[in-house]
């Protein structure tokens, strides 16, 4: 990687300098190939993730799969006997109708957390407040699938005298809870990263602090909150346990936040272990996993380019 | 002169109206956590006790304790550390102190902030087809530790490089002015300066990874085994799913069983990321730079 090395950088050796290609000269090339190697394994990963899912996924894209079933039927019945069909209309319904609750409920609370956290509070507070999400974050989601299971599956029973507990409405909760610190944690560092000028020069025209908020540092950090928002959606709308145990895992498309749905994710944990290996019903989970896939890619590339154009700009 | 005006005091009052309004939001976040851990703490905290850690599951998982799902994390864990920390740190030396601002350096973190953003369902499907089926692991700890570590790459390299950047560049310029190679500089002078963030990256790491349930669901956690693991081609019980196992899959479980099981979970999370906080902010106050 010569073209990486800059003024600052010991200069390479060249064929003059033998008295540096000693052990140390050795050590040193060596261990520039494993960190190299180490660097690209990212790549290599993600490459490899979807290389296998679609290789185990081809076999149905192939020679069973109907683009207009798959996206446009709600009937999801690989098990059925006498016509196994594979419609994911409900299950992306499903999906979407507990993100978008998730992100009803969480940016508008995780804007609002990070503009105070951001903006008004200072010293211990603020540190205090920032260390309750750090932690908040790290609650694993099979922990937040068993509050939806026992804690808000009676409350929304008893609450609104509904049936069933375990719906929309409940994972929509769950799963904004759970997006609403990563969300306010990016969203707190894009805020801070508004360099304090534009704030001492706005207080010094007469602006009063939510003034200063409200018009220089809210449009100024614009795209570090939009990514911030994407991110979220990405993260909700890939979440697995919670929404398998919250949703209460029927396959129909919701007319209201009391109905029980499916979520992509769901499907595939929940029927991966009763399929038999190489099955049109395996391949077609691992179908489903190649579109989860393509759309996280898409979002967390669009939140990336997004925040990278506030960094630039 | 300096009286308030009207438009003074009415600016003030809207002020600490708006403060007031992002405050109660903030808390409005905060506390339905804070009550659903009380919860826990309440119906779980009477269950837990030493018997309950270390003794196995009875009676079809519906009494007993958890000691094979403990263990089995232990084990997850452990393996999966092996792999990611190593590939991480090495990733993240790279990009400090390596990669140019190029094509190449953009990529890696396309794809580093791509491996976090991924499904960990798909990273599931990725263990299965890969780990054990392509190479024939079989549903192992291995093949799970290996989809785990994948899995939970980025936070190792994002923290390992963020401690690495905040050693002074200056550092390494005066190494290198003593005829020092780029790895004794890293070495000796780069890592003994950032050893300690790395360290609570790893700390991190270690309460991601044993708090993750869908990876290894396919690849090698299972719901009930009346065997502990004695080695990495063996299947094991984790915390994490059998939290799951016991609140959907068995029926007849005493309801405080499942609390049990959440608060240790929890517990264990908690206190490792209390732990590299701590750890953190106690960094900060010594560094000397």
């Amino acid at each position: 990687m010569n073209t990486t090395l800059d003024t600052a950088q010991p200069a390479k050796a060249g064929r003059e300098d033998m008295d540096r290609l000693d052990g140390a000269w050795y050590l040193d090339k060596l261990v520039q190939t494993l960190v190299f190697v180490g660097g690209i394994s990212a790549i290599v990963f993600i490459i490899g993730i979807f290389a296998f899912i679609t290789k185990e996924g081809l076999g149905f894209i192939i020679h069973d799969l109907n683009l207009k079933e798959f996206f446009l039927s709600p009937r999801w019945a690989p098990t059925s006997s006498y016509h196994p069909t594979y419609g994911i209309l409900a299950l992306i319904a499903g999906t979407a109708s507990v993100t978008g609750l998730a992100m009803v409920v969480a940016v508008p609370f995780s804007l609002g957390a990070a503009i105070f956290i951001a903006e008004f509070a200072s010293g211990k507070l603020r540190e205090g407040l920032k260390i309750v999400v750090e932690l908040l974050a790290a609650i694993p989601s099979v922990v937040w699938g068993f509050i939806g299971l026992t804690i808000m599956n009676p409350l929304i029973i008893k609450l609104f005298d509904v049936p069933v507990g375990l719906n929309v409405l409940n994972a929509g909760i769950i799963l904004g809870l759970m997006a609403a610190p990563i969300m306010t944690s990016i969203s707190e560092d894009a805020l801070k990263a508004v360099p304090d000028r534009y704030r001492e020069a706005a207080e010094a025209l007469g602006a009063t602090r939510w003034q200063v908020i409200y018009k220089t540092v809210l449009p100024a950090a614009k795209n570090g909150l939009l990514g911030a928002v994407l991110l979220g959606v990405g993260r909700a709308f890939g979440e697995t346990m919670a929404v398998l145990m919250a949703t209460g895992h029927a396959i129909n498309i919701p007319t209201s936040v009391f109905d029980s749905v499916r979520a992509l994710t769901a499907t595939i944990a929940a029927e991966l272990g009763e399929t038999a290996e190489g099955s049109e019903h395996f391949q077609a989970l691992f179908t489903i996993g190649i579109f989860l896939f393509l759309i996280t890619f898409i979002i967390n590339l669009t939140a990336d380019l997004i925040v990278r154009g506030v960094r630039k700009g | 002169m300096f009286d308030a005006t009207a438009l003074n005091r009415r600016n003030h009052r809207v002020q600490g109206l708006f403060r007031l309004l992002f405050g109660t939001m903030t808390m409005l976040l905060i506390i339905p956590v804070l009550i659903i851990l009380g919860t826990l703490i309440v119906e779980g905290g009477p269950a837990l006790s030493i018997d309950f850690l270390f003794s196995a599951p009875t009676n079809g998982m519906t009494a007993g304790g958890i000691f094979p799902a403990l263990l089995g994390t232990v084990w997850l864990v452990a393996v999966a550390l092996l792999v990611s920390v190593p590939l991480g740190v090495a990733a993240a030396i790279y990009l400090s102190e390596y990669a140019g601002n190029n094509w190449l350096t953009r990529l890696i973190n396309l794809a580093i902030i791509n491996l976090a953003g991924v499904p960990s369902i798909v990273h599931a499907l990725f263990g299965v087809g890969a780990f054990v089926l392509f190479f024939g692991m079989g549903t192992s700890i291995l093949a799970a530790s290996l989809t785990l570590a994948i899995m939970t790459l980025p936070v190792v390299i994002v923290a390992t490089l963020q401690s690495l950047q905040a050693v002074p560049h200056a550092f390494r310029e005066a190494c290198w002015n003593m005829g020092a190679t780029r790895w004794q500089t890293i070495r000796r002078v780069v890592l003994p300066n950032a050893i300690s963030g790395i360290l609570t990256g790893i700390i991190l790491e270690v309460s991601r990874t044993a708090g993750e349930t869908a990876p290894i669901m396919f690849t090698g956690a299972v719901f009930f085994s009346p065997f502990l693991p004695q080695g990495i081609l063996d299947q094991t019980m984790a915390l994490s799913l059998h939290l799951f196992v016991i609140s959907t899959q068995v029926p007849n479980v005493p309801e405080h069983l499942p609390f049990a099981v959440a608060l240790v979970l929890i517990a264990m999370v908690l206190l490792m990321n209390s732990l590299s906080i701590a750890f953190r902010v106690y960094l900060r106050g010594k560094k000397k730079w």
